[in-house]
């Protein structure tokens, strides 16, 4: 029986200290440097390199919380919309239907990236022509041996409906036209990544800094797919990162935003993959 | 003393009342928030475009969820298919085959199965049995399937993997309906000469039918609400499988799956549709969850 | 046992039947030791204890545990109270009659629904409409949505526990003079507590494996939770947002393991406190 009531004390104890711990404002904080809670919300190509920022911009200041969540460039324009987060990020340019819908959004262009088209380290093609890349994404050309590879139907892998990447791919690959429907949908850079790297025959399309030696980035029109050549406008394509916020960004936002166009973060950006806006 | 007794009696007795309504309290507010997002949709779109549209494209406005409610039966009927005998079989085993020693090997891994949380299914099927199916479709089918049917992401998978979700339902509801057949039965019938296995088949299974049905129609009712296991080995393309048998093979969407990856991006026209789609899945298992317990409470009666 | 020993036809059956049952045994070793065997390699001191990076992709899961076992203990001590409280009115203070099968088939009914759609709900409700109160997408709101889902278990299995409390318990006590509460509070609930908690394990189990609902209302945050108001990760959210997200298998393993680990702990727990409900009921 005492056993019992010291087991339960026990558990009880336990939980509310860990509510008790859990319900009370940070005690210790300083009263100088800045604080508060921000939460960025959007591209899942965005979203590493906004991770990385967070980190080092919370590294400067102990008390400040930054929290990055995914869900698509469509998510981000929304989110900032409705203010569910500070700042939304998209991986392309703000649309003009989202504009007039909220006609207070207000986007900064943060970085430039450009887009990788890849396929698996196993595939022989090394290049293609921007015009057998639009070929292959809206389904004209459908077997590998037709632009160079072996005899094999090729698998491609489009993003979701809210994809800035997809968007903006579809604008300067695909000038317009639709995807192929026979695509498969994978929800994010990571996972087309993945995908591409389990099939022999897939073929993609990534946020450039985010590649990895898991997949093997094709020439396009000839032209490596490194920052420079994205930088110096050679290959071509590439976008915009955009962070959206609602009317024009105060207080910690805009210590955020104001710092992450600094020459010290514009620095990692450039060490993470991404093209610094000089 | 006596009186102020008994107003800390009933006022426990009320408190008490409350925790007790607090489940029927929560599934009116749960119909009332939902129903209330998804409905007016139906009065936008069309109750039928909605229901039978063969085309789900949120952003030109088109909100057919026909792709995804066949789907999300066909990858239902399939893991039935598969999990149902298997499931009876082991029931049977274990309600007349199966010794103390064996039993107590059995019991706790089916306990287990029941427990594993549903993304360990989905990982596994991820990384497996997609592997496995992908070589299937590129090595023995090749020249059956469509190049998207290739993928190795399609309704077998999901099929594969809800089999092994439900094993369990279906398993201790049918033990347990197996074992609920009077014993006079099975005696009555051994005396009159028949074999433990013609028994089986020929008295207690039909004996024990409404409990089996039932435990196939909660079975039914878990694959259909199913999400993150599907999500993961399914494919996720909102298109309607074709060819025949070689569907199989198609990458599907479920009812469950678009709600869950949809949601996080969706604008407000997307999301409430998506609670349209949130109306029409409770509907389909309320229903279903209403017969199967009609079935068992008949059972019991019986 | 078999009562008659197979032949012809009857013995391919009794093949098919050993095989269905020990399947199962089968499927289950295989998917956890495929698991285990892939994600271990990858769960060392520093796993535990970093912070994630690259959204999951590098780094530890420190913060996913922290925020599981905060998100476990506020269900558990918001479901407890209301589920036995309901397991006690049904079982000690009413007897059958229109409102407790109104109760009992709302209970059956809930215990039906899909976790998307408590997600759902949740959202709608929690997030959204209590926004003020919860904070939005926060370790409350996720709490309050997990609750509703494993209330119908801890009635069940409060009820069942109460159940087994026999009669002369409770007839012994009111004939000493003490009330009904006074009965329930010092002899019934401390006899029926094994089962009770039983019940509030297997609600435990149920709530670190979910997901669905979860992705609707906890928000998915990799900040360390330090508030009830804040966002969290649980551990199946992180394995499928690490899988689906940045495609790094091996992270996901390694959560993969950590989550298996936690399930068949509380599983083991779990029956070893029924076993001790059978020896003492002996």
């Amino acid at each position: 029986m005492f056993k019992k009531a010291g087991l339960i004390s026990l558990i009880l104890l336990m939980s509310i200290s860990l509510l008790v711990i859990g319900c009370g404002e940070n005690q210790n904080a300083q009263e100088e440097g800045l604080s508060g809670n921000l939460v960025l919300a959007g591209s899942t190509s965005v979203q590493p390199l906004a991770e990385e920022l967070a980190m080092r911009f919370m590294e400067l200041n102990r008390n400040v919380k930054i929290d990055v969540a995914g869900g698509g460039s469509g998510a981000g324009v929304e989110s900032s919309a409705n203010g569910a987060a500070d700042i939304g990020m998209a991986s392309r340019e703000v649309k003009d239907e989202e504009l007039a819908a909220h006609p207070d959004l207000k986007p900064i262009v943060i970085a430039q990236d450009g887009i990788i088209v890849i396929v698996n380290q196993a595939n022989p093609v090394n290049e293609l022509t921007l015009v057998q890349i639009k070929g292959i994404f809206t389904g004209e050309i459908t077997n590998w041996q037709d632009v160079g590879g072996k005899n094999a139907a090729i698998t491609v892998i489009n993003r979701e409906e809210g994809s800035g990447t997809r968007t903006a791919f579809n604008e300067i690959v695909l000038h317009g036209e639709s995807f192929t429907d026979k695509a498969a949908i994978q929800n994010s850079t990571g996972a087309v990544k993945t995908a591409v790297n389990a099939d022999e025959n897939a073929i993609g399309y990534i946020s450039m800094g985010s590649m990895s030696d898991q997949v093997k980035g094709l020439k396009v029109n000839g032209v490596e797919p490194t920052i420079d050549n994205a930088k110096n406008g050679d290959y071509p394509i590439a976008r915009p990162f955009n962070f959206i916020t609602k009317g024009e960004p105060d207080g910690l936002t805009k210590a955020f935003i104001d710092w992450v166009m600094s020459g010290e973060a514009q620095e990692i950006i450039q060490e993470e993959g991404f093209i610094p806006v000089q | 003393m006596q009186a102020r007794n008994k107003l800390e009696e009933n006022f426990i007795k009320y408190l008490l009342l409350l925790c007790a309504v607090t489940a029927v309290f929560i599934i009116t507010l749960l119909v009332v928030f939902i129903f209330r997002q998804g409905l007016p949709v139906f009065g936008e779109h069309g109750f039928l475009n909605i229901l039978l549209g063969k085309a789900w494209n949120p952003t030109a406005s088109i909100y057919g969820i026909l792709p995804m409610t066949v789907g999300t039966f066909y990858v239902t009927f399939l893991a039935l298919l598969i999990g149902v005998p298997c499931g009876l079989a082991t029931a049977i085993f274990l309600a007349e085959l199966a010794g103390e020693q064996v039993a107590r090997v059995i019991r706790p891994a089916i306990e287990l199965l029941a427990a594993i949380p549903s993304v360990i299914y989905g990982l596994f099927g991820m990384v497996v049995i997609n592997e496995l199916i992908r070589y299937m479709e590129r090595n023995w089918f090749l020249n059956y399937l469509p190049e998207n049917y290739r993928w190795g992401y399609s309704v077998l998978s999901g099929a594969i993997v809800l089999a092994i979700m439900i094993l369990p339902t279906i398993i201790n509801i049918s033990e347990d309906a197996l074992r609920a057949v009077p014993r006079a039965y099975k005696e009555g019938a051994l005396a009159l000469g028949s074999t433990h296995f013609q028994t089986i088949f020929k008295v207690i299974l039909p004996a024990a039918k409404s409990g089996i049905i039932s435990a196939v129609v909660l079975a039914m009712g878990r694959a259909l609400g199913e999400t993150m296991a599907l999500i993961m080995v399914i494919g996720n393309v909102t298109m309607l499988p074709q060819h025949g048998l070689w569907s199989i093979f198609a990458p599907v969407s479920t009812l469950t799956g678009v709600i869950a990856l949809e949601m996080g991006y969706a604008g407000p026209e997307h999301r409430a549709a998506l609670f349209a789609v949130g109306v029409v899945l409770f509907c389909i298992i309320a229903f279903l969850n209403s017969v199967a317990l009609l079935l068992i409470r008949r059972g019991v009666d019986n | 046992m078999l009562l008659t020993k197979p032949k012809g036809k009857e013995k391919l059956i009794n093949l098919f039947l050993w095989a269905s049952a020990f399947f199962t045994v089968f499927i289950l070793i295989l998917i956890i030791s495929y698991v285990l065997v892939k994600g271990v390699v990858h769960v060392d001191l520093q796993f535990l204890t970093d912070k994630p990076r690259r959204m999951g992709a590098e780094g530890g899961i420190f913060p996913v545990i922290i925020g599981t076992l905060y998100f476990v203990t506020l269900t558990i001590i918001i479901a407890t109270p209301i589920g036995v409280g309901a397991a006690i009115y049904l079982n000690e203070y009413t007897r059958e009659n229109r409102l407790t099968k109104i109760i009992r088939f709302g209970t059956e009914l809930l215990a039906g629904i899909p976790s998307i759609i408590f997600g759902l709900f949740g959202y709608l409700f929690f997030v959204v409409f209590l926004g003020d109160i919860t904070g939005g997408w926060s370790l409350v709101s996720g709490a309050l949505t997990a609750t509703c889902m494993i209330l119908p278990t801890i009635i069940r299995t409060s009820e069942e526990a109460l159940k087994t409390v026999p009669r002369s318990y409770r007839e012994g006590s009111l004939s000493l003079g003490a009330t009904r509460w006074q009965t329930i509070y010092k002899v019934i609930l401390p006899s029926a507590f094994p089962g009770i908690l039983t019940g509030i394990i297997l609600g435990i189990g149920r709530a670190i494996g979910e997901t669905a609902a979860l992705l609707l209302t906890l928000g998915g945050s990799l900040l360390t939770p330090t508030s009830i108001f804040h966002g969290a990760r649980t551990l199946s959210m992180h394995l499928y947002m690490v899988a689906m997200e940045t495609g790094n298998m091996e992270k996901s393993f390694a959560t993969g393991v950590v989550l298996i680990i936690l399930i068949l702990s509380l599983n083991i727990i779990a029956n070893f406190i029924l076993k001790q409900l059978i020896a003492r009921h002996s």
